[in-house]
């Protein structure tokens, strides 16, 4: 498969501040690739470069084969790009922004008005398309700007934290509306500091921080990277915390964990149901009673915080994790 | 679909002009508000300081104010286009156009040509004030088209000094309070509210050369509210107001059209 954005050693420099520090990025065509990131990371500044909005201080950046710094304007004839703010203009109506947009794409009169009915329509806003965007809600504004991106059918749609400021109602169903699009083969950047987000819509997610990326992958393979399955249980009697930390080390793979309230173990495992029902029933013979006993594994949130938790304290440079991808 | 560079710039640049227009349309208030400041400063000069304002010769005071209020009223309307530029850029809506692939002057091509537009509407509703007031065009008809043509070249060549403001600073405020440190000498340091003669040195030679008072001396000349008895400056700008207007329009547009686009290809939003 091609390759739709291919970047390397991006660097931008802001006075005393440097947003991008050598980022790499590549995103295959038909897939979908999350920048997953803390805020100030640099994923809204590396979105800007590939969309042509900013020119990097340092690296190259290719966009469907075209060179992003030589020519720009062919990039732009191929990308749709729907920011962090919904930039819809709320003086026009629904019909009226993605009319505006399609001319400006070069569809012609024609084309540029069924377009925009067409995408009224799929977007869920057909009844809504004949008022001002200002009437609209938060989750409204959102669908219409996502629609704006996609009014040329650009090969390769770029969404800057598109569900950033919505509720939880108007994510799940601009997450739905991404998904459809992806699944007709949509190849597609998004950037998202939620990480349930990456896990939900991205086929690789590139971890970034401080302008770098510090690890890339598959949701999997990065909680596979964090530590796997893991056994966690609560006790009901502190008092029986050695019992039960003696258990969990027959099952373990790695150093049992206490917390510091004596009663919430953890222990990393390799095959989770077995060591599972054998912890269950070690506890039954011995008689130690639980309040709470589970297979758990690491979620996004799990890998993000080990991955930037750390970046945030010692040297960065130290801290890199490649995960094959 | 292919169509050749000046074909595009102007017509996205009209795609972008009508977006402004709707505009108008959907929230004319803002029409208002902006009106609401000429006229009160109509109603102040005519009836509250011109009494105590001296102008020289046989015309009546709200005779020689009106064209210098049309003056003061298309250059502060050029706030307009510099507030709707920030307004835009804080929104967002300028880099949804800068990703797009349209021509790279026609946001600003659209802004300053939809705020002729505006200031067609009000130059007209200010001339209708000034008639209620007792102003009147005693030149004939294409003498009096030239000073409404004058003043609207005029008007479109500070809006490129406004949109270059516009994209320059960080908000909508900040350009009104930019604008205002721009426009307010420049009105009022010329001939719209007082004759030339009241000035002195070199805040004279200033108020000559000001094209704030060429515009108004080109509008006072040929809309006829001026009395041909009384001798004009002898500086060559206000021998000459209607083609020292226009040269200096055009070199306004000649330096600011190329910095605002410039600063608009530089420009994102934080």
């Amino acid at each position: 498969m091609a390759d739709m954005v291919r970047a390397s050693g991006l660097v931008k420099r802001y006075k005393s501040v440097e947003a991008l520090s050598g980022l790499d990025l590549t995103v295959q065509e038909g897939t979908v690739l999350a920048l997953l990131g803390p805020n100030g990371a640099g994923k809204t500044t590396a979105v800007r470069v590939l969309a042509t909005l900013l020119t990097p201080d340092a690296g190259t950046a290719e966009v469907a084969g075209i060179d992003v710094l030589a020519n720009p304007a062919g990039v732009r004839e191929r990308i749709g790009l729907s920011g962090q703010y919904a930039a819809v203009d709320e003086h026009l109506t629904g019909y009226e922004n993605l009319e505006m947009v399609g001319r400006l794409y070069d569809l012609g009169r024609v084309k540029a008005r069924a377009r925009a009915r067409e995408l009224l329509e799929q977007f869920g806003l057909a009844e809504a398309g004949d008022r001002p965007a200002k009437t609209y809600s938060g989750g409204m504004r959102r669908r219409l700007d996502l629609a704006g991106a996609l009014v040329a059918a650009p090969p390769l749609l770029i969404l800057d934290e598109p569900t950033t400021g919505l509720d939880v109602r108007s994510r799940l169903q601009l997450w739905d509306v991404i998904r459809e699009l992806v699944a007709g083969g949509t190849t597609l950047l998004l950037t998202t500091q939620y990480l349930e987000e990456a896990d939900r819509l991205a086929d690789e997610i590139v971890v970034i921080d401080h302008g770098k990326a510090i690890a890339r992958g598959t949701a999997d393979q990065l909680k596979a990277q964090t530590g796997g399955e893991r056994i966690e249980v609560v006790l009901a009697d502190a008092a029986r915390r050695d019992a039960a930390e003696r258990v969990l080390a027959l099952v373990a793979r790695g150093p049992v964990q206490v917390d510091d309230d004596g009663r919430s173990l953890v222990a990393p495992v390799h095959d989770g149901q077995r060591a599972l029902a054998r912890t269950l029933r070690e506890f039954e013979d011995a008689g130690i009673a639980v309040l709470e006993l589970g297979l758990r594994r690491p979620t996004l949130d799990d890998v993000f915080l080990s991955l930037t938790g750390h970046a945030a304290e010692a040297d960065p440079s130290s801290e890199t994790v490649e995960v094959s991808a | 679909m292919t169509t050749s560079a000046p074909v595009r710039v102007a017509r996205d640049g009209w795609i972008v002009a009508r977006r402004n227009l709707i505009k108008i349309k959907r929230v004319p208030e803002v029409l208002v508000f902006v009106l609401i400041s000429p006229i009160m400063f109509v109603l102040l000069f005519a009836y509250v300081f011109g009494g105590a304002i001296d102008v020289p010769g046989e015309v009546d005071y709200k005779e020689f104010l009106v064209p210098g209020i049309f003056v003061q009223t298309v250059v502060f309307g050029a706030t307009f286009t510099g507030a709707g530029l920030a307004e835009d850029m804080q929104k967002g809506i300028i880099d949804r156009f800068r990703s797009l692939p349209m021509s790279r002057s026609a946001v600003l091509i659209g802004r300053t040509t939809s705020d002729v537009f505006y200031n067609v509407i009000s130059v007209t509703i200010m001339a209708l004030t000034g008639l209620v007031i007792g102003w009147r065009i005693r030149e004939g008809v294409l003498d009096a088209a030239t000073a409404f043509l004058i003043l609207l070249v005029f008007a479109y060549s500070v809006s490129w000094i406004m949109a270059y403001v516009g994209l320059l600073v960080p908000s909508v405020e900040v350009v009104n309070n930019a604008s205002f440190i721009v426009i307010f000498p420049l009105t009022f340091v010329s001939n719209a509210f007082v004759p030339t003669e009241s000035f002195d040195g070199v805040l004279r030679t200033f108020v000559e050369w000001n094209p704030v008072s060429t515009a108004t001396q080109a509008c006072r000349e040929l809309f006829g509210n001026t009395d041909p008895s009384v001798p004009v400056p002898d500086a060559w700008s206000m021998q000459h107001p209607t083609i020292y207007t226009l040269l200096i329009s055009m070199a306004i547009v000649a330096v600011f059209a190329p910095l605002a686009t410039r600063q608009y290809k530089l420009s994102t939003t934080k």
